[in-house]
């Protein structure tokens, strides 16, 4: 509804250039606390608090400048060598960027800025160096001075000599005999000259001959104009339009104008003549003077004002709306390829004809389209990592414990989504490991172990998914313990017996918080349940391993992205379903050989020595009563989240092929079992499948034995 | 009510459910179409039609009819599925026939009694008479929350 405005454009690269300079400092800091404190690592930090510092002084965010100012003075001591990084110092570091990138998103968000926290980090800093109240004076100076560091903006600028604010145009014209044979003629360009500004016209008639010698139809006269105008140098040479080729003319701006005048013809190769210098620009030049003048700290490197210089790639931004688009025009276009080859298909043609062996490449094209298009979609876990390890901070300080976040596979790539959609569940992890998983100082020193407790943080690719691990070098789940609690809070019958996995996931249920007191940090009644529900609604399995002593390890194991997936395409009660791909063990057809009932209603598949448990997907689904005779169907051995096996007897299986994942709107009605939508080649809407939600809930539908169905429930 | 909101023009799409005539504001109707089969939900309520493809968009379907616990009619070719925005969520409405685009004001809609109502409050949102007809105006959020709230 609005117009753009173009100062809010530039505030919000602003702001994203921030994340960037916050994620460098964070960089900078840890590579810091890893032991790398050389000089140039400092500098990163202080490059990026400082860039944070200039642009927002030229936006006027008061606050930011204040705190970056003072926080970059401390950094600045540690840079020329005045203070020494010790520990204590660094952890003031790490909260001072935590609350500087809280103040730059407050002023993103227009939100109040948090002031006391900001209080206590900076007289900590203060602390710090000398002549505190000296730097508060030049603080002033710095508010009074905002358009502080615009010095990128005379990069690329001319040399101050044509910077002449009173732009001349030195202008020569010579008309040749063409020019009047073609109807031409000097005096329209000449005036057309004069009504672009001021001009001083010269006639040089040199060259004309003595009357006996003069050819009525040759031209002899040339004129030079001196032009004083705002207009640019393209203008003027559009006035000789008309007449291009059929004179020789020049244009050059009156401080060249010496060479100009001596060499006509040379004058095309000019280098191409900047734009007009705007009065704005050298305002901004020229204000960059007595800013350095202010600025306390005396060694500034010009560098200093620029993006940290090591490993940038050239990078470039593109709004996410319209990535968006384009994910979903590769995903229209993969539906319509399936369409087209269904077709074709059905239209009779020869395996082996043009036709075929071009859908062929087609489809290779389509699938590597797509690829291309996803990958510009994922990102580094890295700026996740980066936040976790500030919830680490917070967690260990609140509960006083000594922390280290240990994270690895930083660079691996996932969807944007995904990362997006998996911060709130990996805090609520991190936090958990660091309230739960790891044991008091007491508790550590007592068990022999370092009293710095390790949170281990990793990501990495494998078989088509990413798998990102949290574990905690603590005491492990005191199975006892889990156990009792979910019997006190009546989740389990007092008398059932437990596996350690099953009790290991007994932490999954809704309700279920092993701390006997709430602390701040976890406990809130939101438990690892939400944490599931999170990982589920991204196509993602979450697994628990656990060693007593040694520590516990939560595995998230996640899809590439969330726009498409490999599925088996399968007809069950006449619908079209599919099934993710990556969950199908094998297909298995059902005789009497292989077939077994435990008790009625319960019947289970024999698979190479195993027993695996059979559900019809048909009744499961709702769609039809369940079957009486299995024998000869087809079942599909699925392997679930927990490491347990089922299989899921199908009506007939289609296909296997790629499909574009479709959200449901869950805000309408979310069914069981169901993960998502997808669209067929005829157009018509194919559900996709979560197998594990499916028998997770099939204990509604019939009276299981198994322990975990009715736990998973 | 001020005389300004009296005055308020409104245009209404009013259709045919089970031989009652129902309307919605026209604000929030997105397009209308042609029924096509709609792919099943498990487990979901009865009204819940199931999903369709509208340009490559999954849009859930619900039976109005049998959403209003009205009779439900078969499915002839005149059925058609009313697409409405509410809020930031399409949706379709399967309605029997679409009738006509009536503009009113504010002040010709009447709130219904509140005995009339009856086992599904508030999901009609006011009434009207046209020429001795009575149509009723759907509260659309009504529709669709008392929806989510079932489902959950």
């Amino acid at each position: 509804m609005t117009t753009p405005d173009p100062m809010a454009e530039i505030r919000a690269s602003f702001f994203i250039e921030c994340d960037e300079l916050l994620e460098a400092m964070q960089d900078g800091l840890q590579m810091m606390d890893d032991g790398e404190d050389d000089a140039e690592t400092i500098n990163i930090v202080f490059r990026a608090v400082h860039s944070i510092k200039g642009g927002a002084g030229a936006f006027g965010l008061e606050p930011l400048v204040r705190f970056a100012h003072r926080y970059e003075t401390v950094l600045d001591g540690v840079r020329n060598g005045t203070l020494s990084v010790d520990p204590d110092l660094l952890k003031l570091f790490f909260r001072a960027s935590d609350h500087l990138s809280d103040v730059v998103h407050a002023c993103r968000d227009d939100a109040p800025v948090p002031t006391d926290e900001g209080a206590s980090i900076l007289s900590e800093l203060d602390a710090y160096v000398d002549g505190g109240p000296e730097e508060q004076a030049e603080e002033e100076e710095i508010d009074f001075q905002p358009m502080g560091l615009s010095l990128d903006l005379d990069l690329g600028l001319p040399p101050l000599d044509s910077m002449d604010t009173s732009p001349n145009y030195h202008i020569t014209f010579t008309p040749l005999t063409e020019m009047f044979e073609n109807g031409n003629d000097a005096f329209p360009i000449l005036s057309a000259l004069a009504e672009l500004g001021e001009v001083n016209v010269t006639c040089h008639s040199e060259r004309v001959p003595p009357l006996s010698e003069l050819s009525p139809e040759s031209s002899y006269l040339s004129w030079t104009v001196d032009l004083t105008t705002d207009v640019d140098e393209a203008e003027i040479r559009s006035t000789f339009e008309f007449v291009e080729g059929l004179c020789d003319y020049s244009v050059s701006s009156s401080t060249a104008s010496g060479d100009a005048s001596e060499a006509i013809e040379q004058l095309e190769e000019l280098p191409p003549f900047p734009d007009e210098p705007k009065p704005t620009r050298s305002d901004a030049a020229t204000e960059t003077e007595p800013e350095t003048k202010t600025q306390p700290d005396p060694p500034k490197p010009r560098s200093g004002n620029g993006q940290p210089s090591n490993a940038t790639k050239a990078v470039v931004r593109v709004d996410l709306d319209r990535i968006e688009r384009l994910v979903n025009l590769v995903g229209e276009l993969v539906i319509n390829q399936a369409m087209l080859a269904q077709s074709l298909e059905s239209s009779g043609l020869s395996p082996h004809s043009d036709a075929m062996n071009g859908l062929e490449e087609f489809q290779r094209l389509t699938r590597d389209i797509q690829d291309s298009v996803m990958m510009i979609r994922a990102q580094p876990v890295k700026s996740l990592f980066q936040r976790m390890s500030r919830i680490v901070r917070e967690a260990s300080a609140a509960v006083d414990k000594d922390v280290r976040l240990v994270t690895e596979g930083e660079t691996t790539e996932v969807d944007k989504t995904v990362i997006e959609r998996l911060a709130d569940p990996l805090t609520h992890m991190i936090r958990n490991a660091v309230d739960h998983g790891l044991e008091t100082p007491q508790e550590r020193a007592a068990a022999g172990k370092s009293s710095e407790g390790i949170v281990r943080l990793s990501a990495a690719h494998r078989s088509g998914r990413v798998v990102i691990e949290v574990s905690d070098d603590g005491g492990g789940i005191n199975r006892a313990r889990v156990q009792q609690i979910a019997i006190d809070k009546g989740l389990i019958p007092a008398d059932s017996v437990l596996g350690e996995a099953e009790i290991d996931n007994l932490l999954f249920l809704p309700g279920f918080s092993t701390a006997s007191v709430v602390s701040d940090l976890s406990g809130r009644g939101v438990g690892m349940d939400v944490v599931r529900t999170a990982i589920q609604a991204l196509g993602g399995r979450i697994s628990i391993a656990s060693t007593p002593g040694e520590g516990t390890t939560f595995s998230i194991s996640l899809p590439l992205t969330l726009a498409v997936l490999d599925g088996m395409v399968v007809n069950v009660a006449d619908e079209t379903l599919v099934v993710p791909l990556n969950v199908v063990a094998e297909t298995l057809t059902l005789s009497s050989d292989n077939l077994d009932e435990i008790e009625p209603g319960m019947r289970v598949v024999r698979v190479r020595g195993g027993f695996v448990p059979l559900y019809d997907l048909g009744y499961q689904l709702g769609y039809r009563t369940a079957p009486t005779s299995l024998t000869d169907c087809v079942a599909l051995l699925i392997l679930l989240e927990d490491g347990g096996r089922a299989a899921l007897i199908v009506d007939e299986i289609q296909d296997q092929r790629q499909v574009v994942i479709k959200g449901l709107d869950d805000a309408f009605y979310r069914a069981p079992g169901i993960a998502a939508a997808t669209i067929l080649g005829d157009g018509q809407i194919a559900l996709i499948l979560d197998p594990s939600d499916i028998i997770a809930n099939a204990g509604e539908h019939r009276s299981a034995i198994t322990v975990p169905v009715e736990m998973e429930a | 009510m001020s005389d300004a909101e009296k005055t308020k023009p409104v245009e209404l799409l009013t259709f045919q459910l089970s031989d009652q005539e129902y309307s919605l504001d026209i604000m929030c109707v997105r397009e209308i179409r042609g029924w096509t089969r709609a792919t099943p939900l498990p487990h979901a309520p009865k009204y819940m039609k199931g999903v369709i493809n509208l340009r490559g968009t999954v849009l859930p379907v619900m039976d109005l009819a049998q959403r209003l616990g009205l009779p439900v009619t078969d499915h002839t070719d005149r059925n058609v599925i009313i697409v409405v925005k509410h809020e930031d969520t399409m949706s379709g409405l399967l309605v029997d026939a679409v009738s006509d685009i009536i503009a009113l004001t504010q002040d010709d809609l009447q709130q219904p009694p509140d005995a009339a109502t009856g086992s599904s409050p508030g999901v009609i949102k006011s009434i009207t008479l046209l020429d001795d007809r009575m149509i009723r105006v759907l509260d659309l959020s009504q529709i669709i929350s008392t929806l989510q709230s079932d489902a959950a």
